[in-house]
């Protein structure tokens, strides 16, 4: 079969060179494109919707010459889905409704823009043309994103036309896989899944290790919850995942690959069977890779749902087939991965940053970031945050620049207090810090870790007892159970943490948790088991008053059922909004009147406090 | 021969050993509890935690799983390992209290009280059944199940398995299993067929919960009422 394919495809990179410059002779550029963003977070806020209106004009007034329209992955600014780009020019409209979308495509094919769809500034109420000039994106730095306004990512020829696999190419024709490795090194690009190990260093390792057969995974089982960063790149651009896989193979002289997506994505999982197969025919993968004798094989595995796969072990037996547990390192998988083959697994926006490298030159890569860490790294910020979103930032920015500067700030009128990094293994950082420079070795100084980067950000009414809780339930569940410390040490956390929300703790309680979240950190085997008690001695580490005022029976966040009381103030002008929404019937009152919470039917489920427009629900803890 | 340090002990051991039969063949106690000579290691019970590196990066790890390597620093009892195994025993207890075996270790090291919510379960997960009846009695019939914290050792579907002999290893090696012999009890002994003449049966509801695998009961060949048919 893959002969068949093969002698179909190119058998030489003259062929690639050739095939790439016709590409770009025929391209036209200056032909209006209309850019959608239809990943599926766009396609979920309606941008299937936009698709189908701009291609029934096309179709019906055969408008194919005069405008394309090309569909790509997120450009990362959830906020303000579904946007739309207009090329050239890179006109933004954000949050476009589907019975604007025809004037757009109308006003692109004069050449002109819709003033009134426009980004508009929520402060200054002035317009923004260009992606550019909005400050959410005016500071990114977007290696890796950017590249997804760009390319449609179930086009392969769509890729080479914007410079795709000519990095893959340049190695290949340099023929050495040394220079590969120390240009890797040179570039100082560290693993983006969380652990930061020099990926130059890895593969020099799986290089040297002896064995023909040799396995490249690209770990894309991403699970953090409110973390998304790997599922843009997978579903925008998932040929730049096979040219970095492809550079590694190259370089480490590795004959098989395999990516490891989780099965929750199968937008991600279709772009990357269709990207697999357009490479497979073009005589990118296979036996004989462009006429030059390399072998390298891409295989797919769907992961069946467990957190814990993404440690890479797990990982590991998951892809053999067995049950997803960690093993005992060592031996490393570098020596005994795979079926026992050396094997190198690295997170995909660590492979996506090879090409890059590649293209622009490790020096010059190297010139972004911190002098630990280099490069740039993209962030999902969410939570209480204005512009929720994907942002991609050289490391070193601090969290304030990362949170005001672009995230712009509280989402609410509630002052920001904390923002949560690396997912359920990493830890809070306190407003206070908020100077701090974002990069591996500050983050893991601070309590953190930059993991494979989660933002969350919480505001005054966040209560961050109730936050250790949460992760320490999503944890409980998503641990293999195998390490008595880590199933049964994260349950009685969660117990006793349970116990703080419910105001039954004791100072005793308090020391007890301490204690144990010590032990858990110590002897449990894996990474997940070793980062499980993060949330808790993060948060106890910067906000243990607010574990004390539990303890007094006092919810500062105002979240904890148990320590709270709802009612009503003056403000109440009796419009009977809140008395119907009450499911418990807690509320009286009538029209005109203000009304009364009985406290003793209040369920504190806060729908109240929703309807209400004149902002009269207080919540209150003593 | 790899040399390592044992408690500051320089000493030498065959490659392939793991840091826990290092310990043992040059006498120094390490606790454990899902370790049996014969079985492969696991290291699900985190007992016998022992300290590895030194300073800042020294790390803890299991004994019964770690490989033995050149320059290994080895601490077997520093005051870190014994406030962690303590409160891994305390767990331990608060999960199986009536566990004669975590009765035992709890007295040995000194463990007093027990903070945390008592439970009654009858398992702790150690494996140690799941890996007798694999790689002694080459059946296979048990495995487990789920994960976190809804993890449980049963048969496959949870019905009886056709390659299990009911030869009994599985109850013979648990350290919490009450269903072990209890001989010199023998109204109180499930099996006790040894001893007493009219055995206890699974069949009865009191047994419900014993995670049994023994169906039907050797004893007296009626299966039980666990939801298990023969």
């Amino acid at each position: 079969m893959s002969a068949v394919l093969a002698r179909t495809g190119l058998n030489s990179i003259a062929a690639f060179r050739a095939l790439q410059a016709r590409l770009l002779a025929t391209a036209k550029p200056e032909q209006p494109t209309v850019v959608i963003p239809a990943g599926t977070c766009g396609q979920a806020s309606g941008a299937s919707n936009l698709i189908r209106v701009v291609k029934r004009e096309i179709l019906e007034h055969g408008l194919a010459e005069q405008i394309r329209l090309k569909i790509t992955g997120c450009h990362g600014y959830c906020e303000l889905e579904p946007s739309v780009l207009i090329q050239p020019g890179g006109t933004f409209y954000p949050a476009v409704r589907t019975k604007d979308m025809l004037a757009i495509v109308h006003a692109a094919l004069r050449g002109e823009v819709v003033e009134a769809l426009l980004y508009k500034d929520k402060t200054t109420g002035k317009r923004a043309r260009r992606l550019d000039e909005i400050p959410f994106f005016a500071r990114q730095h977007r290696t890796i994103l950017g590249r997804n306004e760009l390319v449609d990512p179930i086009r392969i020829y769509d890729y080479l036309e914007h410079g795709g696999y000519t990095a893959f190419c340049q190695v290949l024709e340099g023929g050495d896989p040394a220079w590969a490795i120390s240009q890797m090194k040179e570039a100082g690009l560290r693993g983006r899944g969380g652990a930061g190990f020099p990926t130059g260093q890895k593969w020099e390792l799986l290089a040297g290790q002896p064995g023909a057969e040799k396995f490249l995974v690209c770990n894309a089982d991403e699970g953090d919850p409110g973390a998304y960063m790997d599922r843009a790149v997978l579903e925008g651009n998932p040929h730049s995942i096979l040219e970095g896989m492809l550079i590694g193979a190259f370089a480490t002289g590795a004959t098989h690959g395999v990516i490891y997506v989780r099965s929750e994505y199968p937008l991600a999982i279709k772009h990357l069977v269709i990207a697999l197969r357009q490479a497979k025919e073009l005589g990118l993968l296979g036996a004989d890779i462009l006429g030059t004798g390399m072998a390298f094989d891409l295989t797919l595995v769907r992961g069946a749902g467990a957190f814990v796969c993404g440690e890479e072990t797990a990982l590991i037996r998951s892809i053999e087939g067995k049950v997803g547990e960690p093993r005992q390192r060592p031996p490393f998988p570098i020596e005994r991965g795979i079926l026992g083959k050396p094997t190198a697994v690295n997170n995909v926006e660590t492979w996506a940053n090879v090409p890059v490298i590649f293209e622009r030159g490790a020096a010059e890569y190297a010139k972004i970031g911190t002098e630990r860490s280099r490069g740039t790294k993209i962030f999902s910020l969410v939570g209480k945050i204005r512009n929720t979103g994907l942002v991609e930032v050289p490391m070193g920015m601090t969290v304030h620049d990362i949170v005001y500067g672009i995230g712009g700030g509280s989402a609410g009128k509630a002052p920001l207090k904390a923002v949560q990094t690396g997912g359920p293994s990493g830890g809070c950082i306190p407003a206070a810090m908020f100077d701090l420079s974002v990069d591996y070795d500050s983050l893991a100084k601070a309590g953190s870790i930059m993991g494979s980067g989660g933002m969350i950000v919480m505001d005054d009414e966040t209560c961050m007892v109730d936050v250790a809780r949460y992760f320490t339930a999503f944890l409980g569940d998503e641990s293999c159970g195998k390490c008595f410390t880590c199933r049964k040490g994260i349950q009685r956390m969660h117990e006793l943490l349970d116990a703080f929300c419910q105001g039954r703790a004791t100072h005793a309680d308090l020391s007890l948790l301490e204690e144990l979240a010590a032990v858990v950190k110590d002897t449990t085997m894996c990474g997940l088991g070793q980062t499980a008690s993060n949330p808790v001695l993060s948060t106890l580490r910067y906000f243990r008053d607010e574990y004390e005022a539990h303890i007094a029976g006092r919810c500062p966040g105002r979240v904890c059922k148990d320590l709270v009381t709802f009612s009503i103030n003056l403000k109440c002008k009796g419009c009977l909004l809140c008395l119907d929404a009450c499911p418990a019937d807690a509320i009286c009152g009538e029209k005109g009147v203000v009304h009364v919470i009985n406290p003793d039917l209040c369920t504190k489920c806060g729908s109240c406090r929703g309807v209400c427009k004149l902002s009269a629900v207080d919540v209150t803890s003593p | 021969m790899i040399d390592m340090f044992l408690n500051g002990l320089p000493v030498s051991v065959e490659p392939g050993t793991t840091v826990l039969e290092a310990a043992r063949f040059f006498g120094i106690p390490i606790p454990t509890l899902c370790e049996l000579e014969g079985l492969s290691p696991y290291g699900a019970c985190r007992l016998c935690v022992v300290e590895i590196g030194e300073g800042p990066g020294a790390k803890m790890v299991s004994a019964c799983t770690y490989p033995a390597q050149p320059g290994l620093r080895v601490r077997t009892a520093s005051a870190r390992i014994v406030r962690a195994r303590k409160m891994v025993i305390e767990l331990h207890l608060a999960t199986c209290p009536q566990s004669k075996v975590l009765q035992d270790l709890a007295a040995a090291h000194g463990v007093r009280e027990v903070r945390f919510k008592q439970e009654y379960e009858d398992c702790i997960l150690c494996g140690l059944c799941v890996r007798i009846c694999k790689e002694q009695m080459m059946a296979g019939a048990i495995g487990f199940q789920n994960r976190g914290g809804r993890r449980v050792i049963d048969t496959p579907f949870n019905i009886a398995s056709d390659v299990c002999r009911h030869c009994g290893a599985c109850m013979y090696v648990c350290p919490a299993c009450q269903l072990r012999c209890t001989f010199d009890q023998p109204e109180k002994a499930v099996c006790g067929g040894c001893a007493n003449l009219e055995p206890a049966c699974l069949a009865k509801p009191a047994y419900d919960d014993m995670m049994c695998f023994m169906d039907p009961c050797v004893a007296c060949e009626t299966p039980t009422s666990n939801g298990r048919t023969t």
